[in-house]
């Protein structure tokens, strides 16, 4: 069980109308990674993210999760074997203050399972989880309603809605677009951390050079496929790759 | 026509912020700020009977009904965002449930009722859970076909009465059981949905109002949790039907009137959408005054519509945030 890769996706095909947005990626996740998805926009990555964690069902291809087939499993069930995800777009409970915000995930049935049922008051666990993911600069933060959060904040409230799952994957969709440089320093240390605490990370991203410091290993998309696989900068140097991203040309 | 030259300004009263958290219970005069909006409104619906004759007395049951469909509309768009127009379905199915218990079986109107509560909320559920997969107005229009579709299917077979109803049901006692059994009914559940939608499962609810895909992801199913929120907006529902059924004595297909779905929609938009007690309150306000302008046969409705859309251009808050604001905030002008 522990050699096994952790998730192991097989030849996933999506096509949206006459649209192949994944045509046949294959990839396998092993316990402790961080894995980066690159490449240019449209290249499939949010939707390889929806098929992998059961939000768009594949017309063909598998998804293995700790050796389980759960291609075409609904959401909520994937979440709580431990694949967990984070949304390009952030949308908050918004109507919720910012620590209520992770009452829901706190009340899945897989967080009641690994406590044992004994979750104690659940709004001091989610004040917790809270602090541990970043808002303990300001003791105010956690209180104040979601929708009236600044961006960084909201990121780390999705990480945290994440984290307060206890998973062991989180597929983190752009989880630094729309950061300025300095909240994506910060922002490192707190992945590196829970990565270390053994939580196995996929990272869809734009920015290379701040996910090139975390990731592993990258896979490069382009239309639908699966391009390059490999550690960062040697795959950057794929002349497939180049052609991907600067054009013909320049390549 | 706006004064640009000066703005209002508002500001919480010293009060407000001296009574939130623990120290509301540093006096008197605190707790008293916290207790009074609601004391208000229980020992006024009690006493309101006291103070009316026999016609306006049955005008505050019916008042009654009307203020627990508008609850649970309000509890469903509000608080899980279902707009749900099925009201007159969870009425029907409750009415007929328990109108034919006590036709058929003889059971007494206050051992029906209790059954055809739950189990008029079950069947409701049950047929509204197809149909939970649908957002927004998707939701809204099947939801509002279903009371149509059950009346002409009443009408077509021929059963329960067919098209004349069921007379001569049994009823409650007497008439002060008939209006506190409601007042009672109508005053526990406001405050049993006010305290649900802060426990935990009441913000499970609000995260699918806000963002359903967050929720799918955070491992929770969300069908399930919307069963429960159907669930318990058509147990009030039905309470009210098998209630009604009982108060006339009689049950027919008026019970799937169309009065049931839309006069909770607007009984909302006047009190306030999402603040629970509002509807309620515009239910005991709407029914009345839709009784009092029955002298004007059909232009009743036309000045009916006046008032809604007066609110929903002037005061599209409501009247409860409005009443809300006056009382924790004070207000002042200042030059720009």
């Amino acid at each position: 069980m522990e050699q096994g890769p952790l998730l192991k996706v097989e030849n996933l095909s999506k096509a949206f109308g006459g649209v192949q947005a994944v045509l046949n990626v294959s990839f396998a996740l092993k316990k402790g990674d961080i894995l980066g998805i690159i490449g240019p926009n449209g290249s499939g990555k949010t939707t390889l993210a929806n098929l992998t964690t059961g939000f768009v069902k594949p017309d063909r291809g598998t998804v293995r999760f700790k050796a389980r087939d759960i291609t075409g499993a609904p959401p909520h069930k994937i979440a709580n074997l431990g694949l967990t995800r984070t949304f390009q777009v952030m949308r908050p409970y918004h109507s919720l203050s910012a620590y209520k915000n992770l009452i829901v995930p706190l009340n899945s049935p897989r967080v009641r399972q690994t406590r044992g049922g004994k979750l104690g008051d659940t709004d001091a666990v989610a004040i917790d989880i809270l602090e541990e993911i970043g808002f303990e600069r300001d003791a105010r933060v956690p209180y104040k309603i979601a929708g009236s959060l600044p961006l960084g904040y909201l990121k780390r409230l999705e990480l945290g809605r994440c984290f307060a799952l206890n998973p062991e994957v989180i597929i983190c969709d752009e989880i630094f677009s729309g950061l300025s440089m300095s909240e994506i320093t910060s922002m490192i240390p707190l992945l590196e951390r829970i990565q270390m605490d053994g939580v196995t990370l996929v990272m869809i991203e734009h920015r290379l050079r701040e996910l090139f410091r975390l990731a592993d290993r990258v896979i490069v998309m382009n239309f639908g496929q699966k391009i390059a696989e490999g550690i960062p900068l040697e795959v950057m140097e794929d002349p497939e790759v180049k052609k991907a991203y600067l054009g013909r040309e320049r390549a | 026509m706006v004064d640009e030259t000066r703005r209002k300004k508002r500001l919480d009263r010293s009060i407000k912020v001296r009574t939130e958290g623990l120290y509301a219970l540093s006096s008197w005069t605190e707790m008293l700020y916290l207790i009074l909006p609601r004391a208000l409104l229980i020992v006024g619906l009690l006493t309101l009977p006291l103070l009316l004759d026999m016609y306006w007395q049955r005008v505050l049951c019916a008042a009654g009904i009307y203020a627990l469909l508008a609850l649970g509309f309000d509890l469903l768009a509000e608080y899980v965002g279902l707009v749900c127009l099925g009201g007159a379905f969870f009425i029907g199915s409750g009415g007929y449930i328990s109108g034919l218990l006590n036709a058929h079986l003889g059971w007494s109107a206050l051992f029906c009722i209790p059954i055809a509560t739950l189990g008029g909320a079950i069947f409701s559920t049950l047929v509204l859970i197809p149909a939970l997969r649908l957002r927004g107005i998707y939701f809204a229009i099947i939801s509002f076909m279903f009371p149509m579709f059950a009346r002409y299917i009443i009408i077509a077979l021929s059963i329960f009465g067919g098209t004349e109803g069921i007379s001569a049901l049994g009823t409650l006692p007497n008439v002060w059981t008939e209006i506190y059994l409601i007042l009672v009914v109508v005053i526990i559940a406001l405050f049993a949905i006010r305290r649900l939608v802060n426990e935990d499962i009441g913000l499970i609810l609000r995260g699918i109002k806000d963002n359903d895909q967050a929720v799918k992801a955070s491992g929770i199913n969300i069908t399930s949790y919307k069963i429960k929120a159907v669930f318990i907006a058509s147990l009030l529902g039905s309470f009210g039907g098998a209630y009604l059924s009982h108060l006339y004595g009689w049950l027919g297909i008026s019970l799937f009137a169309m009065d049931f779905s839309i006069l909770p929609i607007a009984a909302s938009v006047m009190g306030g959408m999402g603040t629970l007690a509002g509807p309620v309150l515009g239910a005991f306000a709407l029914t009345p005054l839709s009784e009092a302008l029955r002298g004007f046969g059909q232009l009743r409705v036309v000045i009916y519509c006046f008032i809604l859309i007066g609110f929903i251009v002037y005061k599209p808050e409501g009247l409860l945030n409005y009443f809300q604001r006056k009382y924790h905030q004070f207000e002042l002008w200042e030059t720009v």
